[in-house]
């Protein structure tokens, strides 16, 4: 059974602003009966245009009817602009939280919305952005994207929870974890063990980690790192400037060096120092 | 507010004269059956009247039956059993609607190097047999089938198939976990191997199942340790939910015309009931020959948990294949199997009756569900209402 808030149960069994609302400027539906979930959502606005009423109409869940009903009593009142601003994570929040299988229906809340809002400023209906990445529930990478950057998703898990994608075959798992570390700023680590590197393969991505992630922070301390060689999985590196001379040159070369190309290259590299 | 329990196939409560029987088992008659002495061995006494009263609701003979601690484990172990016996053999046949105790071990046995065939069933939950019969092979090493399915009810025809991979002498195990205690079971008229059965789906306690093995099965234990259970499964007996399940064994006998006059009419009642009021809706799997106490029913544009969770807040128990209820996305396998579409499948509610059911729960059922529908009906943005005329 799922632990629901007293407000989202609240919502559920006495849902507030069910319906259509008559000649409607602003509509929204998203999902469909096979995805499990649905919800169309109208307002109108009034003459200072400030939603004057907003109903739903909701196929799903208790949590999805409830989100539906707390997103129409959020947005009464508001301008266009400040409605645009509502998160899925602000429609969770109203209604004191929900489990976090369950985000996905407020996400579809704030997907709605924002149909609703384009449809009223006569703006065409935009076209699935990005590349479809879960072909069960018809789940975007950039779809994906923005749930992970909006709401710091870090584990696949959560992305279902929240978009739904990976909640099917789960064939798209690979590909949503990419997603999760590009926002991160981590690199693609693959869940299936990879295959070896090839011997180039190796050598460009320790320059590539020299460059981008060693120099920068040594420049800071008036150092420099040269890469002399690659043996097998021995790293011979130059240290130059102040890292030269520095007694710490060695605790800098085994734990930072080292720690960093463990993790981007493959934990099996030494760091050796050449002399200059 | 008073509890109006639909939900047996999920569990049953213990019926009260099985409690009274099991409870001088935790304080008084605390011995261990394999003590030497007569405190423990007075328990011994009482285990072999358990096994006795559970081999007499299948027709098995009291040495055929071993004791786990769940339908689970009986499964894991016949299944298990089977290919250690045989080695040589790395074919497994099943069906894709299976519970996921076979399903998923399955499954897992797949990834392990096993050819594992899920035979499908068609609309109404049916198996083709002849399509099983072709599948066979000199590789199959077992065939394991349920005898009832948990979800719709739908009967496999277990008599039909036994006799012919018995004449192949192909091991053959079926989950009856739904089945004992609802239908005559006669494992002397129907040849299968082995066969798993759960305490608590019996009105016996939770933590407790057994294990048909036929006589002259090849065996190997799953739970390997003590001599207990003639050496086939380690570890000492839970004595207290054995005994329980030995007397929900003998009640289950006598009450099974009950069950299948009286409580299967209840079904029919609550089913027709529902299906007079409720314009598209429809009965899920195979209703001629189906479990006396189950029924699936889908309701069209509207969701499971939403239906389950207003039929909560009356006091009615039901469960929902819907995706919602279990975490993940998708309706149950067993629907997906069956083909139910869409629009029918998110909105599937099981009810589920015992004997404990009464006339008058039927009625209120039947007077409180299509409100329910049609309030969620009224949410739902698919939802136009059927004319008159098409309702009827």
């Amino acid at each position: 059974m799922w632990e629901y808030t007293e407000k989202v149960k609240e919502h559920f069994l006495n849902p507030r602003n069910v319906g259509e609302v008559e000649d409607p400027e602003g509509v929204g539906e998203v999902g469909s009966l096979a995805c499990g979930d649905a919800l169309k959502l109208t307002f109108k606005l009034d003459k200072d245009k400030k939603i004057k009423d907003a109903k739903f109409k909701t196929f799903g869940c208790a949590s999805a009817i409830a989100s539906s009903s707390a997103l129409t009593e959020m947005i009464k009142g508001m301008t266009l602009e400040e409605a645009e601003k509502v998160t899925n994570q602000d429609i969770a929040d109203y209604l004191g939280g929900l489990p976090k299988e369950k985000m996905h229906c407020s996400v579809m809340g704030r997907e709605a919305l924002e149909k609703a809002i384009a449809h009223s400023r006569g703006e065409p209906e935009k076209a699935v952005e990005g590349e479809l990445v879960c072909e069960c529930f018809g789940v975007t990478d950039v779809e994906i994207e923005r749930a992970v950057r909006e709401n710091n998703l870090a584990t696949i898990e959560d992305v279902t929870g929240y978009t739904k994608a990976g909640g099917g075959c789960e064939s798209c798992h690979d590909k949503i974890l990419e997603i999760i570390n590009k926002v991160h700023g981590k690199p693609y680590v693959a869940r299936s063990k990879p295959a070896p590197l090839t011997n180039l393969q190796k050598i460009k991505l320790i320059e590539e980690t020299l460059e981008r992630e060693i120099r920068p922070s040594l420049h800071k301390d008036g150092g420099d790192i040269e890469l002399f060689d690659v043996d097998g999985n021995k790293v011979y590196v130059r240290l130059q400037g102040t890292c030269a001379s520095c007694v710490a040159s060695q605790v800098t070369l085994k734990h930072y060096v080292e720690s960093k190309l463990h993790e981007m290259v493959t934990p099996e590299l030494e760091v050796v120092e050449v002399a200059s | 507010m008073k509890v109006i329990y639909v939900d047996n196939n999920a569990t049953t409560q213990v019926a009260p004269e099985v409690l009274a029987e099991m409870l001088p088992y935790f304080h008084d008659l605390y011995g261990n059956p394999s003590s030497m002495h007569t405190f423990g061995g007075q328990v011994a006494a009482k285990l072999g009247e358990a096994r006795e009263q559970v081999a007499r609701l299948i027709g098995a003979s009291a040495d055929e039956i071993l004791f786990t601690s769940s339908g689970t484990e009986s499964d894991n172990t016949a299944i298990k059993a089977a290919l250690e016996s045989h080695p040589e053999k790395k074919h497994i046949i099943t069906t894709r609607v299976e519970h996921p105790a076979v399903k998923n071990l399955g499954e897992d046995l797949g990834k392990k190097g096993y050819r594992v065939t899920f035979l499908p069933v068609d609309r109404y939950g049916r198996l083709n047999v002849n399509r099983l019969f072709d599948s066979l092979s000199d590789d199959t090493a077992i065939v394991s089938i349920m005898w009832a399915n948990n979800e719709t009810g739908v009967l496999f025809p277990i008599e039909e198939i036994a006799p012919v991979l018995k004449a192949r002498g192909i091991v053959f195990h079926t989950d009856a976990v739904q089945a004992v205690g609802k239908i005559p079971i006669d494992v002397k008229q129907t040849p299968v191997d082995m066969l798993s059965l759960s305490g608590h789906k019996l009105h016996a306690p939770k933590g407790i199942g057994a294990l048909y093995v036929r006589k002259g099965t090849k065996f190997s234990p799953f739970v390997i340790g003590g001599h207990q259970e003639r050496g086939r499964r380690g570890g000492t007996e839970n004595v207290a939910s054995i005994v329980g399940l030995g007397k929900a064994s003998e009640l289950a006998a006598a009450h099974m015309e009950d069950e299948n006059t009286r409580v299967s009419r209840l079904r029919d009642k609550l089913e027709e009931g529902i299906l007079d009021r409720v314009p598209n809706a429809m009965v899920n799997g195979d209703t001629n020959y189906r479990l006396p106490n189950t029924t699936s029913i889908s309701f069209e544009y509207v969701e499971g948990e939403a239906i389950l969770l207003m039929m909560n807040e009356l006091g009615i128990c039901a469960s929902s294949g819907s995706a919602c209820t279990s975490g993940s996305l998708e309706p149950s396998h067993v629907l997906r199997a069956m083909g139910v579409p869409f629009t029918s499948a998110h909105g599937s509610i099981r009810f589920s009756l015992s004997v404990y059911n009464t006339e008058e729960e039927m009625d209120f059922i039947i007077e409180r569900l299509p409100p329910i529908i049609e309030r969620l009906r009224e949410l739902s943005p698919f939802w136009t209402k059927p004319k008159v005329a098409a309702a009827q």
